[in-house]
């Protein structure tokens, strides 16, 4: 299979090293280009809610911040079985290196909740089930981030992780699901597969753009992670010892002195 | 079998074998996971009577009182099946209106009104500008009327 090859090529540290590092500029620039104008419209452009007048303006944060959560740790848990099942290294890197974003988004999604909550219902919290499983998805990321540190040994640190982040990974469909199985004081879905969405459209879009802005982000912020989570365990590779070579012949004076003592640390 | 398919038979059973698990404790405890009754469920005698619970549903429209103190309020909560009448002493949260969600904290009394400590609005899932409401409000309008010129001319 010419595709398995493909990916084979890119599950190298090495060639993926230099591939993630070509890939965060571009990446970084999409973000900051569509968070100024998802602002720009949606602070300055769409219309104010007919019953919430500008309150409702945290959807723009919040609903796109409370997706990538949910997405992050999907993908987070589905990297996660790759590195348990096939012993993949650049997988395990991938989990680790998403969940600090996933809980930053996860963290975001509340705080905005909350700030929209008191205004909208007359409180910042209750405990339904839609808020208080989206609790848990915070302490879901907490946790995976702990085990991971807790560890020692990084391929042991990211089996035991691995099967934390694939247990939980049950909690997102119920997250998501919880407004439709349940009375709960959060609404149900505003906009949904197979469902006419029940918001203005120019809202819509102003949302949709600070989503993939967010995308972009998670991406950027995740490659800069595994690029340096791969410095730190492929430390003893040949390529990474060439690769600090032909940095230090670049750098200042300064860094030389840093890489210097970094090797004498090492050796 | 080789190591990584044992693996992954391992991950794929396990995980739908945790996923049923989570499934018949959810159905188990559908009832207290829910936030609110329904006025449905209260008249149905399905809320406890002497415990504090909260109760979900639409403000009647036209049912919304206030007493001369300024702070009593009476309204009704509707599922547009049933409805139970609520008495509340206190300030109503900025987005409480008639033919808006609503969820009271309270007890019931004896005689199946609702007295409420707290009162939260629930917001619907549509976000739209207020012209956009304006439009929607007249069109019913115009419907209800044609509606009772044709009734008018039967």
């Amino acid at each position: 299979m010419a595709n398995s090859r493909f990916w084979l090529y890119f599950s190298s540290p090495k060639t993926f090293y230099p591939f993630a590092g070509k890939l965060v500029p571009w990446c970084a620039g999409v973000a900051v280009v569509l968070t100024v104008i998802g602002l720009y419209l949606g602070l300055l452009v769409t219309p104010p809610d007919y019953r919430m007048g500008n309150s409702y303006r945290i959807i723009y944060i919040h609903v796109p911040a409370v997706w990538m959560s949910m997405l992050i740790y999907m993908v987070m848990a589905g990297w996660a079985a790759v590195g348990l099942i096939w012993n993949v290294k650049l997988a395990e890197m991938m989990a680790g290196a998403l969940a600090p974003t996933g809980a930053m988004f996860t963290f975001i999604g509340l705080w905005t909740g909350a700030l929209w909550g008191q205004p909208t219902w007359g409180t910042y919290w209750v405990w339904d089930a839609r808020l208080t499983t989206y609790l848990l998805l915070l302490f879901l990321y907490m946790g995976f981030i702990a085990l991971r540190s807790a560890i020692d040994d990084p391929r042991r640190a990211s089996k035991a992780s691995a099967l934390l982040a694939i247990v939980g990974a049950i909690n997102v469909p119920i997250i998501y699901f919880s407004v439709k199985w349940w009375n709960t004081l959060h609404q149900p879905f505003t906009v949904a597969p197979g469902q006419e969405s029940k918001i203005d459209p120019t809202m819509l879009w102003t949302m949709l753009i600070m989503v993939f802005a967010f995308w972009a982000y998670a991406i950027a912020v995740a490659l800069l992670r595994i690029r340096s989570e791969i410095l730190e365990r492929e430390k003893n590779a040949s390529w990474v010892a060439e690769l600090l070579d032909s940095s230090q012949d670049t750098s200042s004076e300064d860094n030389i002195a840093q890489e210097k003592s970094a090797q004498g640390d090492r050796a | 079998m080789k190591a990584r398919n044992k693996r992954f038979m391992f991950v794929v059973v396990g995980l739908s074998g945790l996923a049923v698990a989570v499934g018949l404790v959810l159905n188990a405890l559908n009832s207290n996971v829910s936030f609110f009754y329904s006025p449905t469920q209260v008249q149905a005698n399905e809320a406890p009577q002497d415990k504090t619970i909260r109760l979900g549903g639409m403000v009647e429209e036209g049912s919304l009182k206030r007493e001369d103190d300024g702070l009593t309020v009476h309204f009704n909560v509707t599922d547009n099946l049933k409805t139970v009448s609520v008495t509340y002493k206190g300030i109503l949260p900025d987005l409480f209106s008639e033919g808006q969600g609503v969820v009271a904290q309270g007890k019931l009394d004896e005689q199946g009104g609702f007295y409420a400590k707290e009162v939260l609005a629930k917001h619907d899932e549509s976000y739209m500008p207020p012209e956009v409401q304006d439009a929607l409000e007249k069109a019913e309008e115009t419907k209800k009327q044609q509606m009772s010129t044709t009734s008018l001319m039967q």
